[in-house]
């Protein structure tokens, strides 16, 4: 158990996404001027996160690792097909993103207008491709500690690109230098912010 | 004073009007001249409630009630020298090397930070804006006294441009300045930020020589290494412990935080519930202290609550940075939660991340970076029960 919060309190916090590796930085930029889409899309990440790790996992650890595939017969024991890892992430992660578009078109219109590309392009977003290459990299011992770890990545994700919309809302109102207007500013918040995350650094519980 | 204003008048004023040769530099002249008279300027039109209160007055307000910290650390500083050197001398001498080596820190930030004020100033072509007065004040007051000044100097060029400045300048920042400064040093620099050599200045001259046996750690490096502190909870709350210079006197904070309630300068609310955050956290570590990890951190948890907010910056930073206007939360509701989550996770770091002893920096910057966050949710809040009212009154109707 505390394994599990361990995990879950360092993806948030210690290894966030987007303060401590800047993945997922496009739509982050893009997509964080309100608040309320921000949230949309931050939803959608913990979602895709949470269901993407988990089954990247199985196919980790089922098909692609060395020695995998010795559950169907003894003799598959020398197959390697982690050279496949990318290719088959990434057609995980863009079957699980259709899903979520059709839901998210279905379910709330509104959302699907404001969220625009970014929405399909969450298939390539590095922080979703990202989780599931540090879930292979770090060696999670069940599938249980996958998933927390994935839905820790959202909540991190979802957390940073609210925190930079509402900033942004609000320095909207601050007279900002004309060449640092837009994403400028943004840049410099985010560097910023990635100070104050720097706080949690090192902390085990 | 009527003489001075005269000669102001008639022989410096012109040199700085439209057209004249010095026209340019319109907002220095101002903003020297505001400090020194009221300004004339009213508005042309409508009705206006006027008030003696503005923006320089505020900020001397606060600098008032650090007047005291800053005299204090002074004398601690020159305190804890000699003590290290094991000398016996007067109150005078302890005070004045303290002075000697305060006072140009002080001097370093203020000239550093106006200094690029004043330019963005005359190159943005607008007043002089007086949001460094504290900033500038605060600094020096949150740096260890052996911080060389040059570093000093850069972490306010970073605070000021690029906490600030790039924001649009005072009143646009989201995170507060002094503290970036800070922070900036203690990323930048930290073996001259942490660690125990730098809490207690040990310069020695020839015959002189540090006490055996010394130690320069503060409380809280002490509770973090060792789990044991040899400064009794007496002696820090009157101060008489190593730590950055205007830090460590939690009499003099509670002092100087009378002084901005009473003016309704601090937010009374955020400086209560910081400190109820930090001690429900406090309490939390008291009663879970059984099982912690390693015994160090069992003898961190197990010190009592109240102790833990009387030592290092704690006080010293719910008072006087989590109440900045401008970085924090804004919304009064907001201003609760704001307060007590930047009490909470102070004391959290502090115990649980070996890297910093101290927790109250990164904290208020973690919450500055969440207070726009929290606004938006009370206002969003206050729309949604309001229109509720109206629903319920025009279906009444």
């Amino acid at each position: 158990m505390q394994e599990l919060i361990n995990i879950f309190v360092k993806a948030i916090f210690v290894e966030n996404m987007i303060f401590a590796y800047f993945l997922g930085m496009c739509s982050y930029l893009a997509v964080s001027k309100k608040v309320t889409t921000g949230v949309g899309l931050g939803l959608a990440v913990i979602f895709v996160l949470t269901v993407t790790v988990p089954a990247n996992y199985l196919l980790q650890n089922f098909v692609l690792q060395e020695g995998a595939l010795s559950w169907i017969s003894p003799e598959f024991a020398e197959v390697d097909l982690s050279f496949l890892s990318f290719i088959l992430f990434i057609a995980v992660i863009a079957s699980m993103v259709q899903l979520v578009e059709m839901a998210v078109e279905k379910f709330a219109p509104a959302l699907y207008g404001a969220l625009g590309i970014f929405l399909p392009l969450i298939a390539v977003n590095c922080a979703i491709l990202g989780g599931s290459l540090f879930m292979q990299e770090r060696n999670y011992a069940n599938i249980t500690e996958a998933t927390v770890f994935g839905f820790g990545s959202g909540i991190g994700w979802f957390l940073a690109i609210v925190a930079i919309a509402a900033i942004r809302e609000k320095i909207q109102y601050s007279d900002v230098p004309a060449p640092l207007k837009g994403l400028g500013i943004t840049f410099i918040v985010t560097g910023l912010m990635g100070i104050a995350f720097m706080s949690f650094m090192g902390i085990k519980l | 004073m009527k003489a001075l204003h005269n000669f102001v008048e008639g022989k410096i004023k012109p040199n700085f009007e439209e057209g004249a040769k010095l026209e340019k530099l319109w907002p220095v002249y101002d903003g020297l001249y505001t400090f020194l008279f009221v300004p004339g300027h009213t508005a042309h039109s409508g009705a206006h409630i006027r008030d003696g209160i503005d923006l320089k007055r505020t900020m001397n307000t606060v600098i008032t009630a650090l007047i005291p910290c800053l005299l204090f650390g002074m004398w601690n500083v020159g305190y804890h020298h000699y003590n290290a050197l094991g000398m016996d001398v007067t109150f005078f001498d302890q005070f004045l090397f303290g002075a000697i080596k305060v006072i140009p820190m002080v001097i370093v930030s203020y000239g550093v930070g106006l200094g690029i004020e004043f330019l963005f100033c005359v190159l943005k072509g607008h007043q002089i804006e007086e949001g460094y007065l504290v900033t500038g004040m605060l600094i020096p007051l949150i740096m260890p006294v052996d911080l060389p000044l040059w570093m000093l100097a850069l972490s306010v060029i970073f605070a000021v441009v690029i906490g600030k400045e790039v924001f649009g300048g005072t009143g646009m920042n989201i995170f507060n300045p002094a503290l970036l400064a800070r922070a900036f040093a203690f990323f930048a620099y930290p073996t001259w930020m942490s660690g125990d050599k730098v809490w207690i200045n040990t310069d020695v001259a020839e015959g002189q020589a540090v006490v055996d046996g010394f130690s320069g750690a503060t409380i809280l490096g002490d509770l973090a290494t060792t789990g044991a502190t040899s400064y009794s909870a007496f002696e820090a709350f009157l101060g008489l412990i190593p730590g950055s210079v205007g830090e460590t006197s939690t009499l003099l904070i509670i002092a100087g935080a009378g002084l901005l309630i009473f003016t309704g300068i601090g937010s009374w609310k955020i400086m209560l519930s910081g400190v109820i955050g930090g001690a429900t956290m406090g309490v939390i570590f008291n009663l879970v202290a059984p099982y912690a990890i390693s015994p160090e951190q069992q003898a961190f948890m197990a010190v009592p609550f109240w102790q833990q907010l009387i030592f290092g910056g704690f006080a010293f930073g719910i008072v006087f940075m989590a109440t900045d206007p401008v970085s924090g939360s804004q919304t009064e509701k907001g201003k609760w939660v704001y307060g007590f989550l930047i009490g909470f996770f102070a004391i959290m770091i502090r115990v649980f991340n070996p890297a910093y002893p101290e927790g109250i920096m990164l904290a208020i910057l973690f919450m500055n970076t969440m207070a726009p966050l929290i606004d938006h949710y009370v206002v969003e809040a206050n729309i949604k029960k309001r229109q509720k009212r109206l629903e319920l009154k025009t279906a009444g109707a």
